[in-house]
């Protein structure tokens, strides 16, 4: 644990209720992340990747363990930390602009500060010209992209995100991967996010930590010195690939 | 871009469709007058059996001129009007609560199912005994009718708000008076509506059926008047200003629905 960390896990355990004796998801999961590093999580489906970024966010509470950030320990949501879901999650009744607008609406900005704002975040992911589209009218890309935004529109340090890409076609998928790092590295936020993309994870992140089967602790914690910006090429190195199999065995 | 281009005028084209579609039940309503007069005509039913169309017009003309019409639709026009809008509120009250709250859904839930087994007309005389002749007992029948298909559908909208959009709103840190008015209001809206649509028309049944037990004013005690008169084309006269009383507030809130939920229709 260095000075530097701005989340960090400590012994987390989560066990649900569920009538016998209880499921427990995770089990003493420890780690903490750097400023500004990129750290993916993965694990076998059902490992609770999930949950662990629930109780990273404050979105629920261990029941064993504790989560700091920034120093401080977590027991709820915090204005610094940003969500992205599985879906995109947008209100449909609310235009991109105004889904955007949301986290400062509820934060009581008035309208000029909150349309800047939220305009310059659109155009960030390259949806300035879709602001006034109804989500209905956004691809599942676009619909994630406006998300994004959202997550990012009141500057949080942490963003935490929750397989965004699980519901996008392999393309469209690819194509935000790289759009995020861009973002990652424009907006200077730390990043965590859970995927099940074993590639993806190592092509994107500084850091890769992979979650055993249920209940999930911490199996490896792997380190990727690739350097950035990174590309589609460097999929095709021998170290790539050494670091894709360390990940895969780790978690068969 | 095309496929943009391309559906907006097969939109036009079918919106052109859709008008002429719509002028035809007008049509067959035209038709089906004719139909009634020359029949009435023909077979010489004695008028205060069937009066034909003609005769109901004229009818309605002189109710329309001597006021009588229009002072006893304002009657019961007010006792809809107060009688949706307290069962609407009564019920999106503790529709909420019940959507809220399993345990007091598990407590009240057999009541208010039980008491919808209760035919209306069969309360309606003991809430003229209680409450009087007047407006007050024809607001509460109203409100009554009202009171349960706008319950039902308060709980079915706000139980159908996605759990996935409560995360948002806390991982935002929104108040509850915030989760309220931004997500479940609008989230539910569209079932909300739809119960208040429902609703309107019932209101006029109730406060029909109120005057019908004790009144001396308003359509429906028109209407037991007239009957006892032999006056039968105000019959009609009655019971058609009631059917264009429902269709308006029906009217009235599809229109709302329209604005409201435009982000679902376009």
């Amino acid at each position: 644990m260095t000075d530097d960390s701005i989340l960090t896990a400590n012994e987390l355990s989560m066990t649900f209720p569920n009538g016998n004796g209880g499921l427990q998801a995770l089990d003493a999961v420890t780690f903490s992340a750097q400023r500004n590093a990129f750290v993916c999580v993965v694990g076998p489906s059902g490992s609770g990747k999930s949950t662990l970024l629930r109780l990273l966010g404050g979105l629920l509470n261990p029941t064993q363990g504790e989560v700091q950030f920034e120093g401080e320990r977590v027991i709820g949501p915090r204005r610094r930390i940003g969500f992205v879901f599985q879906t995109a999650n947008l209100m449909p009744w609310r235009t991109a602009i105004e889904n955007v607008e949301l986290p400062l609406e509820l934060e009581g900005l008035n309208a000029g500060q909150k349309s800047r704002r939220a305009e310059d975040m659109l155009k960030l992911v390259g949806l300035a010209d879709f602001k006034q589209s109804l989500p209905r009218d956004l691809s599942g890309g676009m619909a994630q992209r406006v998300a994004i935004a959202r997550a990012l529109v009141h500057e949080p340090d942490l963003l935490l995100l929750d397989e965004p890409f699980g519901s996008l076609d392999a393309l469209t998928r690819e194509r935000m991967a790289f759009e995020l790092l861009k973002i990652w590295q424009l907006e200077r936020v730390t990043v965590l996010m859970v995927t099940h993309s074993i590639q993806e994870a190592v092509l994107m992140a500084d850091r890769v930590l992979v979650l055993s089967q249920r209940p999930g602790s911490i199996r490896l914690d792997l380190d990727i010195p690739l350097s950035r910006p990174r590309s589609l090429d460097m999929m095709h190195t021998p170290e790539f690939g050494q670091w894709v199999d360390q990940v895969r065995s780790a978690i068969e | 871009m095309w496929v943009l281009i391309w559906n907006r005028s097969e939109r036009k084209l079918t919106k052109r469709a859709d008008r002429l579609i719509s002028l035809l039940p007008l049509l067959a309503l035209g038709i089906a007058l004719l139909i009634w007069e020359g029949a009435v005509r023909w077979s010489e039913i004695p008028l205060f059996i069937l009066p034909p169309p003609s005769v109901i017009s004229e009818r309605l003309t002189r109710a329309l001129i001597d006021g009588s019409l229009l002072r006893h639709t304002l009657v019961t026009l007010s006792e809809v009007l107060a009688g949706l809008a307290l069962g609407a509120l009564i019920a999106s009250l503790l529709g909420y609560g019940l959507a809220k709250s399993s345990t007091l859904e598990r407590v009240l839930s057999p009541y208010i199912v039980a008491s919808q087994s209760i035919p209306i007309v069969a309360v309606a005389p003991l809430l003229v005994i209680w409450f009087g002749p007047g407006q007050i007992s024809k607001v509460l029948i109203s409100a009554l009718i009202v009171f349960f298909p706008v319950l039902i559908n308060t709980v079915v909208g706000f139980r159908t708000v996605p759990s996935e959009l409560y995360d948002l709103m806390r991982s935002l840190r929104a108040a509850k008076a915030q989760i309220f008015w931004k997500l479940e209001v609008p989230a539910a809206m569209p079932v909300l509506l739809g119960g208040l649509k429902i609703g309107a028309t019932l209101a006029v049944i109730g406060a029909v059926v109120g005057e019908f037990v004790g009144a001396d004013r308003g359509l429906g005690f028109l209407i037991n008047l007239a009957d006892g008169l032999y006056d039968t084309p105000l019959v009609f006269v009655a019971v058609i200003t009631l059917v264009a009383m429902a269709l308006s507030l029906y009217g009235v809130v599809a229109t709302l629905e329209r604005r409201l939920l435009a982000w679902r229709t376009g």
